[in-house]
C-alpha cells in the first residue's frame, strides 16, 4: 500500500520544534509540583521538529475532497458552496466576542439579527413564527413532533399514535417519530413517485397524529397531488409536516405553509449555504402555523418598542426548552448573510438554477443510465446503474468508485431505497455548465467502460493512495488506534 | 440467483423451510445480493415470540440497516449464533450457513400460505 506514513511513524527520538532560553531559575522536580496519579510516562507522543509537522499536515490537508477543490454531486445534502462573505460576517468581533449569559441590553445586536432571521424566514415560506433552538434537521424533526403531539394532547379528542411517512422519506423520519412515543406507518409511492393516494387513504385514520412529507422528496420530484394530499391528512384530523429537507428547490416559487404544511424545519445548511459535515455544528428552525404557535419552544425574542428581550412566559403550552440557550447562533449568522446577500429575487434565481442545472444533468445522462422517473426533476434526480449490473455485472459503487479516478467526488448511491443501484445526483446552484459537462462526460465514459472493459470500474479506484477499501472489514474492526511496535 | 424449489418464500424476501417439528429462516439469494456485504445481524433471544409480518431482527450491511420480517407465528427456538462471528455467511450461503432462526410455529400448516419459488420470483420482476 503506498501510504503516508503515520506521524507516530515519523517521530525520531529526541527531536524537538522548539527551543526554549536556558533555565533562570532554580530548577524543582516535576514530582514535588505534580501530585504521582496525575504524572504519566505512558503517552509516547511522536518527536518531530517544526517543519516535518508543518510538513505532514499540509500533506494531509492536500489530500481532502472538499467542495472548495472539487465538485461534489451529493449536493446540499452534504455540503454545497458556501459563499466565503458568510464567513466573514459570522467572524465579526461584534458576534465572536459575546457570551449567552451576558445582559440583554448588551447584546441587542444579535438579538436583533435572530429576530430578523426568524421575520425573514417567515417569508420565506409562509409560517407564523419559528424556534430557531434545533441543532440539526433531525432535532427539529423530533421538535415539531413533539409540538403535534402536544396539539393532539391540548385537544384531548382520543389518543392519536400514527404517523404516515413515505416510503421514499429520509431515515430520520420514523426515528424521530419513534423516539416521541409515535408508531411510524410506512405507504408507498406511486410509479410516477408521488405518495400513492389510495393507500394514504387506507392508513388515515382517528389515530392518524401527523404526515410527513418531503417535497420534492428523495426522488427530487414534486408532489403532483400535494394539495388533494393536505386536504385529506386534514380532514382525518392529522397534521401535515413538511421535511424541509428539499426546500432549496422551491424558494420564492412555493410556500410550504400555502401547500397546507402545518409544521415544517428546514436545514440551514441545504437551503442557505451555511457549513456542514464532519460534524460541525448544525441548526434546523422550525416554522408553525397558527395552530401550533402556542407550543412553540421558550425563550423566544420579542421586540417591545425599539428593544429586543427573551421572554420565557410567552405560552403555557410551549413544550419549553430544546437546546441549551439560544441554537447555533454562528450557524444562523451564516444563513442570514447568504439570505440577505441574495435577496428575495436572488433566492428565486439560485432554486431556478439549482432546478435547471439538474433537468439538464438528467436529460444528458438517462439515455447512458436507467431513469425509473422520467419526468421534469427539481434540484436532484436519481438514476439506477440496473442497466450496468444486469448486462456487465457493474454496480453503483463501482461506478461510484470509477468516478473518483475521473477526479469527482461520488454522488450518493443506494439511497433513496426505493431505487434499485441508485444513483442520486443534486449539483446544486453554484455550478457552472462546463463543470456540469465534464461531470456528465465522465458518467458517459463510465457508461462506456461498463460495455468493454467492465473489471476497470469493478476495480476503481485506481489513482487514489489507497485503493478499494474492504467495507465489511471497515465496519466490524474498526480500529482507530495506533499502537507502538514494542522496542526491541 | 437461486431460488431453492424446496423453500417458501415472503414477499419481504425471507424464506422458510421444515425442518422438523422446527421451521428454519433466513434471507434469500436477492436480498443478500440486495444488501451487499453483511456486517450485522441482531438476532432475538430464545423464546421470543415471532408474530407474522412483524420485525424480529435487524441485518446491517454495508448499504443499509433493514429489518428481518417473520415469515409465520410461533418462538424462537434457536438463532444461529455463528452469525456473530461471521454475519458474511449470509451473503456466501443464504440457504444453509447463514440460516438465521430456527422456529417452533405456531401452527405447521401456516408455511403453506408462503409463497413457492416461482410465485417469489414473480415478486422480483
Amino acid at each position: 500500500m503506498n501510504r503516508d506514513k503515520l506521524i507516530f511513524e515519523k517521530s525520531v527520538p529526541g527531536a524537538v520544534g522548539f527551543s526554549l532560553p536556558d533555565l533562570d531559575v532554580p530548577p524543582e522536580e516535576i514530582e514535588k509540583l505534580v501530585p504521582p496519579e496525575l504524572i504519566r510516562s505512558d503517552l509516547n507522543l511522536p518527536e518531530l521538529s517544526e517543519l516535518d509537522v508543518v510538513r505532514h499536515f499540509t500533506r494531509l490537508s492536500q489530500k481532502n475532497v472538499s467542495v472548495d477543490t472539487h465538485f461534489y454531486p451529493l449536493g446540499s445534502c452534504t455540503m454545497k458552496y458556501n459563499p466565503k462573505v458568510n464567513e466573514e460576517a459570522a467572524n465579526l468581533p461584534g458576534f465572536t466576542g459575546i457570551h449567552p449569559l451576558q445582559d440583554e441590553k448588551e447584546i441587542q445586536g444579535i438579538l436583533a439579527l435572530l429576530y430578523d432571521f426568524e421575520r425573514s424566514l417567515c417569508s420565506i415560506f409562509g409560517y407564523e413564527a419559528f424556534t430557531l433552538q434545533p441543532a440539526a434537521g433531525a432535532h427539529g424533526e423530533l421538535t415539531a413532533l413533539m409540538m403535534i403531539k402536544e396539539y393532539h394532547r391540548s385537544r384531548g379528542k382520543g389518543a392519536r399514535s400514527k404517523v404516515i411517512i413515505p416510503d421514499s422519506s429520509h431515515g430520520t423520519n420514523p426515528a424521530s417519530v419513534a423516539i416521541v412515543g409515535y408508531e411510524p406507518v410506512v405507504i408507498r409511492s406511486n410509479g410516477r413517485g408521488n405518495i400513492d393516494v389510495a393507500a394514504l387513504k387506507s392508513a388515515l385514520g382517528t389515530d392518524t397524529a401527523a404526515l410527513m412529507l418531503t417535497n420534492p422528496n428523495t426522488l427530487g420530484l414534486f408532489d403532483e397531488h400535494i394539495l388533494e394530499v393536505a386536504e385529506l391528512v386534514h380532514k382525518a384530523g392529522g397534521l401535515l409536516y413538511y421535511d424541509g429537507a428539499n426546500a432549496n428547490a422551491n424558494l420564492g416559487i412555493c410556500r410550504p405553509a400555502d401547500l397546507g404544511f402545518d409544521v415544517a424545519h428546514f436545514n440551514l445548511h441545504k437551503t442557505f449555504s451555511t457549513p456542514h459535515g464532519g460534524g460541525g455544528p448544525g441548526a434546523g428552525p422550525v416554522g408553525v402555523n397558527k395552530k401550533l404557535v402556542p407550543f412553540l419552544p421558550t425563550p423566544r425574542i420579542v421586540k417591545k418598542g425599539k428593544k429586543y428581550k427573551f421572554s420565557s412566559n410567552v405560552s403555557p403550552k410551549s413544550i419549553g426548552r430544546v437546546h441549551p440557550f439560544h441554537g447555533n447562533i454562528n450557524v444562523i449568522i451564516k444563513a442570514y448573510a447568504y439570505i440577505r446577500s441574495l435577496g428575495g429575487e436572488g433566492l428565486k434565481k439560485a432554486s431556478e438554477q439549482a432546478v435547471e442545472n439538474a433537468n439538464y444533468m438528467m436529460n444528458r445522462l438517462k439515455e447512458y443510465y436507467w431513469l425509473p422517473y422520467d419526468r421534469p426533476c427539481q434540484h436532484e434526480f436519481v438514476l439506477s446503474a440496473k442497466w450496468q449490473k444486469e448486462k456487465y455485472g457493474v454496480k453503483a459503487l463501482d461506478i461510484a468508485k470509477r468516478l473518483i479516478d475521473y477526479g469527482f467526488h461520488p454522488p450518493t448511491i443506494y439511497f433513496p431505497l426505493i431505487v434499485e443501484e441508485s444513483l442520486m445526483i443534486e449539483p446544486t446552484e453554484s455550478e457552472s455548465r462546463a463543470t456540469i459537462d465534464e461531470f456528465c462526460d465522465a458518467m458517459i465514459s463510465i457508461a462506456k467502460e461498463c460495455e468493454v472493459s467492465p473489471e476497470l470500474v469493478k476495480n476503481a479506484p485506481q489513482t487514489t493512495p489507497v485503493k478499494r477499501l474492504d467495507e465489511a472489514k471497515a465496519a466490524r474492526e474498526l480500529n482507530l488506534r495506533w499502537l507502538q511496535e514494542p522496542l526491541k | 440467483m437461486n431460488y431453492p424449489e424446496n423453500l417458501k418464500y415472503t414477499k419481504e424476501h425471507e424464506w422458510a423451510k421444515a425442518d422438523g417439528p422446527a421451521v428454519l429462516v433466513g434471507i434469500t439469494d436477492f436480498a443478500q445480493d440486495s444488501l451487499g456485504d453483511v456486517v450485522y445481524v441482531e438476532l432475538p433471544p430464545v423464546g421470543k415470540e415471532l408474530l407474522a409480518g412483524k420485525e424480529f431482527g435487524v441485518v446491517e450491511s454495508v448499504k443499509s440497516v433493514s429489518s428481518l420480517f417473520a415469515p409465520i407465528n410461533g418462538t424462537v427456538v434457536e438463532a444461529n449464533s455463528a452469525l456473530e462471528g461471521n454475519p458474511a455467511l449470509i451473503n456466501t450461503s443464504p440457504y444453509a450457513e447463514g440460516w438465521i432462526v430456527k422456529v417452533k410455529p405456531a401452527n405447521p400448516a401456516d408455511l403453506n400460505g408462503l409463497l413457492s419459488a416461482t410465485e417469489y420470483q414473480k415478486t422480483l420482476s
